[in-house]
């Protein structure tokens, strides 16, 4: 029933006047855009962009508010430095290395998988489609931050546990609306035609069905992208993500929360680099989901 | 309808079973919590003895069946760390996390869903477009990190309210702004498309021509059906918040389920990470129950008994 009335809202019919008029949704597709790419570009190029080294402690400029320039050295830190003396726009732009590379490859195994799974639940069916589709139930009917918690509590925190935490937990998605699409290809005259010239299940599924699915497969990765890196950020903020000593966002806010009496920038600025990251990545997604899948609505 | 809920009933508890069969099998196929509870230098009888007094030497099908018969006697084993039976520390936790949800639902809801309806009604104006960005940006800030602001602005700067939590009322402000602001974005957006697709309806019209005043079109006929969709998002919403405090929990220092889980984990304290799972994902599939049977009452016309084959 539940999900029932999820898949009445998802197929909640939209026109452009839902969201504002067409110009406008292709202007913050451009922006979300814009801030995916110039947030890519500063976790490939960290090392040429980064002011300072973003692991160079300098005990005595311990704490500085923005705008501090070093009597020593003359060097100059726009944000702020932390509770080690450590350069925090420097770590912020390498914190996005990690942040996206969790991000992007946590979610591409997940939609792949999710994606291969929901195809063999609707091509053939059965038993098989039972299985996967009762286990699609399972885990949706269940409150994602546990489930989180449960698998790191037992697998240890730590970048691999992350993406597989990621995985078991955000399969289901893509498992249900690539299964509800396989259903209806498989009706098709392409696949029967595919079919009667003498196609293996293979070749029909992965040549002549996925590329059709594909869009849609696209679209919730977009849409779950920015999720991730929320869920990484909070991961790693309560210790349970990725090891302390590596600089990320979700660590850095968790030295913040210490500080706050005495270093408001230090618990300000990563968190404001998440939010715009994941603005970023939810108005592409929108976006992308908009052109390609308006019926992905949820 | 006695069969209907007899069925998804059946379906709740199937879910848990296979959650705390999921948490069993990657709790005995990772890592040796001996390891974690003794010092290394332990010589191995004593490893032995201990892991013996657990009950960690047997066969897994034996460890997981004398496990299950614990669930139904409400047995989930002795926390490691505390020596106290695992389930009763979480129960004592329960209420306090509960308190903590709700208010952050109740803050969810009375930001998000006058906002969604203002929203729809004002289609389209500066308004709107506003209530919608906010929503855009309240939906990309981590609820922690809007529990940190909420501290530097209100603690930090303005002296008004504490940053640690006592579980008081006063102290339970924060908490519950920080909570209810990711959610209420998601109810905002939600109910403000519910309402728009509602407001098309020719019923809408129908009311409107009978001359009925613009309020009571909008309260009376277009919120009344445009809830069925969002009551679904509530319980969902609901279900996450009690997920979702956990880090919010640890941010204001919030005497919660939360910040169990986390030092267990921490402590690889299993019977507690456990009865976590257990107790939250029963709570969580309890919701989602008492969801699904209020739609009858929103919506007659939603005949239970048709609806059973999924």
């Amino acid at each position: 029933m539940v999900s029932w009335i999820r898949a009445l809202v998802s197929r909640t019919p939209q026109g452009a006047d839902a969201e504002g008029a067409p110009q406008r949704r292709d202007l913050s597709g451009a922006i979300g855009g814009a801030i995916v790419v110039v947030v890519a570009l500063l976790a490939v190029f960290a090392s040429l962009i980064a002011p300072h080294d973003p692991n160079a402690q300098d005990l005595l400029g311990r704490l500085k508010p923005p705008g501090w320039q070093s009597p020593y050295s003359g060097a100059r830190f726009l944000v702020g430095t932390d509770h080690l003396g450590r350069d925090v726009l420097s770590r912020i732009i390498y914190g996005s290395r990690v942040s996206l590379l969790v991000g992007i490859v946590s979610v591409a195994i997940t939609a792949a998988f999710g994606t291969i799974l929901g195809l063999v639940a609707g091509y053939y069916r059965g038993f098989v489609e039972t299985v996967i589709m009762r286990c699609v139930d399972l885990v949706m009917s269940l409150p994602f931050m546990l489930l989180a918690l449960a698998v790191i509590g037992i697998t240890g925190p730590g970048i691999q546990n992350l993406i597989l935490v990621v995985a078991l937990t955000r399969w289901a998605r893509y498992t249900r609306v690539i299964y509800g699409q396989t259903l209806s290809y498989a009706e098709k005259e392409f696949v029967e035609a595919a079919q009667a010239l003498g196609s293996s299940n293979a070749r029909v599924l992965f040549h002549h069905m996925l590329p059709n699915l594909l869009p849609s497969a696209v679209v919730l990765a977009t849409l779950d992208l920015g999720f991730v890196i929320i869920l990484e950020s909070g991961l790693s903020f309560l210790g349970l993500g990725v090891p302390p000593t590596v600089s990320t966002w979700g660590t850095m806010l968790a030295d913040g929360r210490s500080y706050l009496n005495n270093a408001w920038w230090m618990g300000t600025f990563p968190g404001l680099a998440i939010m715009i990251t994941v603005l970023g990545f939810n108005l592409l997604g929108d976006w992308t989901r908009d052109r390609m899948d308006p019926t992905l609505r949820v | 309808m006695f069969r209907y809920i007899a069925k998804r009933i059946l379906f709740a508890a199937l879910t848990i079973l296979g959650v705390v069969t999921i948490v069993f099998i990657l709790q005995r196929t990772t890592g040796d919590p001996i390891a974690t509870l003794l010092p290394p230098d332990v010589p191995l009888e004593e490893q032995a003895k201990l892991r013996t007094a657990l009950g960690l030497d047997q066969p897994i099908h034996v460890q997981y069946g004398k496990f299950l018969a614990g669930l139904v006697r409400g047995d989930l084993g002795y926390s490691y760390r505390q020596g106290a039976p695992a389930l009763g520390l979480v129960l004592e936790r329960v209420p306090s996390t509960f308190k903590l949800a709700s208010a952050g639902m109740l803050v969810a809801m009375a930001i998000g869903m006058p906002a969604g309806v203002l929203a729809a009604v004002y289609r389209g104006t500066v308004g709107d477009r506003i209530v919608m960005s906010l929503a855009l940006v309240g939906q990309a800030m981590p609820v922690y990190w809007t529990g940190i602001l909420l501290i530097l602005v209100f603690s930090v700067r303005l002296r008004w309210l504490p940053a640690i939590s006592n579980g008081g009322f006063v102290s339970m402000i924060m908490p519950a702004l920080a909570v209810g602001a990711y959610s209420a974005a998601r109810i905002a957006r939600m109910t403000r498309s519910s309402m728009l697709e509602v407001l098309r309806m020719d019923y809408v019209r129908t009311a409107r021509s009978k001359g009925l005043r613009n309020s009571a079109v909008i309260t009376e006929h277009a919120l009344r059906n445009a809830l069925i969709p969002i009551v679904t998002v509530l319980g969902m919403e609901f279900g996450s918040l009690m997920g979702g405090s956990v880090i919010v929990e640890s941010v204001f220092a919030w005497p919660g389920v939360g910040r169990l889980a986390v030092n267990a984990i921490m402590g690889r304290d299993y019977p507690v990470v456990q009865a976590v799972v257990v107790v939250v994902s029963a709570i969580f599939v309890l919701i989602n129950l008492g969801v699904d049977l209020t739609y009858g009452l929103l919506d007659p016309r939603i005949s239970i008994a048709n609806t059973t084959r999924r």
